[in-house]
């Protein structure tokens, strides 16, 4: 699959626009969040300011009194932790939402947005984290969508016609009669972004863009993000990676717990001092690993090969092996055969071929029961659906996997005494912020429910752990706490098979990394001497080079 | 004899296919929005007697034609209501739509059994009719046959080449995303839920009127079930509902002219043979479908609720 593609840049197009944006004279250093030396802001300058935005959920405060101004033709990142407030307030500046007080100037003007066609229609638009996009239509047919234009007979070629020329100019390839599933998502992205220059946005917010982007894929964004600053766009970025933000932005909004923090031009700040910012304390980058002599041999698959949901093949004969005091990740963008490969491990999904081993036992056919039994731990991809029973309490969850053995089974009876005690102990060592031991799961915030499921998980000492984008959607705290426990279980003894969309993450906690492309492995780099840009092509689709290969081989043996 | 006798069956085929072929083009369109509609048995009989009395009273099948669409539109408001709006389930509302349409149906027509009514009887379309062979077959019908070789057309190009029709497509596939574009996730369920409705109520009319003229208790004799599996067979596309159709009048026909040439099987066992057939069709179908990834609307049967993803 053709997911990197040749940047054709266009020096033309830039240099011969007219270019507004000379420096003014600082008339308005109100409107600049704290001080600066850029060129301060002329009201004319201003595309989007949000006044004092207050926007309340059951609960919480999601925006309080929130201000934000956004420059034509800057890159803004919005920076914060999850639940500080970001979405909430681009969804209000998209028309998702209706702020309960404030008020929203476009270009100097004051609008009330009712609906996102509202906002589309003052020429904001938004590309949602979660792509709106319908996969059985056609890219043309998505970019048409809702619109008035065609009446009633679905002529597209007009609109073929705008599609190819607003690709050409903003080095967006596309073709625009595939289908969004033929696509791959840095192509839908592209898709989302065309289908709002379609509409004329000249405000385009995006929702943490580069979750789902390879590092070349995340490069080829950040050119057309620049060339479409350039043209004078207004681009909002939100975002929770700092090395993005430092990279991309011109200036940067802090918010923290719905509050904005302060904006601040980039060259202004370190990457520290915005993660200090964002979290409010200072935070540690490097988590220590001490280094380790892999034991024994936990988990050896061999040639596996398995089906996704809809039959067709999602492992092609996958091998890799596992060992004790050892973190292997798996690095690849989600949908190449990850969840699949997690899923057959412990014995939730029939295996075509191949063999797997534990501690050199073959448990290629066994059940997730037996599985469970030879003391294989899981965290699962979806907290909510696969990782707890929402309805059922907290101490509940914690016996979801030993309420069979002894202690906590007496005969066919369950100890509810014992059981008592068991998930007090849990709560406490795992740090789990709840009301009660008898609080339904499905109450807990994110972290909490991660952290119950590991302490289930771990608690039972596993030989092997298969963990699934264990920190996905956790705030900088819980994902510290969950890191640290992963790389404590593996200094203890226990294999981990770690799964990961995060590369940040992949890298900093594994031994060894693997990088899985069309359910293939295209590679073995140990962690140490990774390099980012490498693992970005395999995760690409192109294999680790010969010399490389030499190198895998050895380590395997 | 032989050539006659296989000119009659796919003349029979095609008269008995009209009334499926309405259910299923208007469930085709009420499923392409996302509503599982399971009462299309229910709004057929409701259809079927509502357009009949009328027909009886004012002696014009026209009037009787339009009462029976307007009944069926009617009957689906209340699943439009109770899954749309209350976010029920559909399948459950469904159900209760049959049964609620057999009982009421039972009801209204209980002094119109065995009434003598207006009908709509073949029409004589010169130079077409007149062909060898293919005049018998296609053009020896009544006007509501005709008009299902206008209406699958029609309705095919509505949905794959207006404007329309990419919003219809839209919302059964990704309603949250055709919400977030502009378009009325519950406005365009209830206008295709009211169609399907409207196109069952007119499949009643079209064997009360023209197919089996009369009133019966449960005439449909499960029809409205046959077009619901007939929507699966295919694959969401009117054309292959047509052929669907033709394939189960078809049998139906086999299943009246066995008995006339003499073939002896039980008649038990004739009249579940197009019931057999379906599922046959229906097990084919599924299969295939599979093979070739082809999918229901990947919203069908969800509701829609704002916000959740």
């Amino acid at each position: 699959m053709g997911l990197v593609f040749v940047w054709r840049s266009s020096p033309f197009l830039v240099s011969c626009l007219p270019n507004p944006y000379q420096p003014q004279i600082d008339t308005h250093s109100l409107l600049n969040g704290t001080r600066m030396n850029a060129p301060s802001l002329q009201p004319s300058q201003i595309a989007v300011e949000m006044r004092d935005i207050v926007k309340r959920f059951p609960g919480v405060v999601a925006n309080d009194h929130v201000t934000f101004l956004a420059r034509r033709g800057e890159i803004h990142a919005l920076l914060g932790e999850n639940g500080a407030g970001k979405s909430t307030l681009m969804n209000i500046l998209s028309g998702l939402y209706t702020p309960e007080e404030g008020k929203i100037l476009i270009n100097g003007r004051e609008v009330i947005f009712h609906s996102p066609k509202d906002a589309i229609e003052a020429g904001v638009g938004m590309v949602h984290q979660h792509f709106r996009l319908v996969p059985t239509l056609t890219v043309v047919e998505n970019v048409v969508l809702g619109l008035d234009d065609p009446k009633f007979r679905l002529n597209l070629e007009n609109a073929k016609a705008q599609i190819r020329a607003l690709s050409e100019q903003y080095g967006l390839k596309i073709d625009p009669d595939a289908f969004i599933w033929q696509l791959s998502v840095g192509e839908q992205q592209r898709v989302e972004i065309i289908k709002a220059l379609y509409r004329g946005a000249q405000i385009l917010i995006l929702d943490e863009p580069t979750a789902v982007l390879t590092p070349q894929e995340t490069e080829e964004l950040f050119k057309t993000l620049r060339s479409m600053a350039e043209k004078g766009h207004t681009l909002i970025f939100i975002s929770h990676k700092l090395d993005e933000v430092m990279a991309i932005a011109d200036r940067v909004t802090v918010l923290r717990q719905g509050r904005v923090v302060a904006t601040v031009n980039i060259e202004e700040v370190t990457k520290e001092k915005l993660a200090e910012m964002m979290v409010g304390r200072p935070v540690i980058f490097r988590i220590d690993k001490p280094t380790i002599v892999p034991g024994k041999e936990v988990l050896r698959v061999e040639n596996l090969h398995v089906r996704n949901d809809k039959g067709l093949p999602a492992l092609n004969g996958i091998s890799f092996i596992v060992r004790e005091h050892e973190i292997v990740g798996i690095a690849g963008v989600s949908g190449n055969g990850q969840a699949e490969l997690a899923e057959a491990l412990y014995g939730l999904r029939p295996i075509e071929e191949g063999r797997l081993y534990l501690y050199g036992r073959e448990i290629t056919h066994a059940s997730t029961r037996d599985i469970i039994r030879e003391g294989v731990a899981q965290i699962p991809e979806d907290r909510h659906k696969e990782g707890s029973l929402g309805n059922m309490s907290l101490s509940e969850n914690l016996i979801m996997k030993n309420y069979r053995r002894k202690p906590v089974a007496r005969g066919p009876l369950i100890d509810w005494h014992y059981v008592r005690q068991f998930a007090r102990d849990l709560v406490k060592r795992f740090n789990i912020m709840a009301p009660s031991i008898q609080t339904k799961a499905r109450l807990l915030s994110g972290g909490n429910l991660q952290k119950l499921i590991l302490a289930r998980e771990l608690s039972s000492d596993p030989g092997l752990i298969i963990a699934m984008h264990p920190t996905q959607g956790l705030d900088v705290g819980a994902t510290e706490a969950v890191r640290k426990q992963l790389i404590e279980e593996r200094n203890k003894g226990a294999g981990i098979l770690l799964i990961s969309e995060d590369l940040d993450e992949v890298m900093q906690l594994s031994d060894r990394i693997l990088v899985i492309y069309e359910g293939e492995i295209m590679g073995e780099v140990p962690a140490d001497k990774a390099d980012r840009n490498e693992i970005g092509l395999m995760m690409a689709g192109q294999r680790l080079s010969a010399n490389h290969e030499q190198h895998t081989v050895n380590s395997v043996q | 004899m032989e050539a006659a006798f296989f000119i009659t069956i796919l003349a029979t085929a095609i008269r008995a296919g009209a009334p499926v072929i309405y259910a299923a083009v208007g469930e085709i369109f009420a499923e392409r929005s996302g509503v599982l509609n399971l009462g299309v048995e229910g709004m057929m009989l409701v259809g079927a007697v509502s357009g009949f009395i009328m027909a009886v009273k004012t002696g014009n099948p026209w009037a009787g034609v339009l009462v029976a669409m307007l009944a069926g539109g009617l009957l689906s408001l209340i699943h439009a209501f109770l899954t749309i709006t209350l976010h029920a389930d559909q399948v459950v509302s469904g159900l209760a739509l049959t049964i609620f349409g057999i009982g009421l149906s039972s009801f209204m027509g209980q002094n119109y059994v065995g009434v003598q009514g207006p009908q709509f009887s073949a029409v004589h379309i010169p130079f077409l009719t007149d062909l060898p062979v293919l005049g018998q077959i296609l053009f020896s019908h009544d006007i509501l046959v005709y008009l299902t070789f206008l209406l699958v057309p029609a309705s095919a190009y509505f949905i794959h080449k207006t404007r329309p029709g990419l919003h219809l497509r839209a919302v059964g596939e990704d309603p949250a995303t055709a919400d977030v574009m502009g378009i009325s996730v519950a406005r365009t369920r209830y206008i295709y839920t009211f169609v399907g409705g409207v196109f069952a109520g007119l499949g009643g009319a079209a064997l009360s009127l023209a197919y089996t003229p009369g009133w019966t208790e449960g005439m449909s004799g499960g029809r409205g079930w046959i077009a619901i599996a007939l929507v699966i067979f295919a694959f969401w596309e009117p054309w292959r509902a047509m052929l669907g159709a033709y394939l189960f009048g078809g049998v139906q026909a086999l299943q009246f002219n066995l008995q006339t040439i003499g073939i002896t099987i039980p008649t038990y066992f004739l009249n579940m043979l197009p019931y057999l057939f379906t599922i046959l069709v229906l097990v084919f179908a599924t299969g295939e479908r599979m093979r070739r990834h082809l999918g229901a609307p990947a919203a069908l049967g969800i509701p829609y609720i704002r916000g959740e993803r």
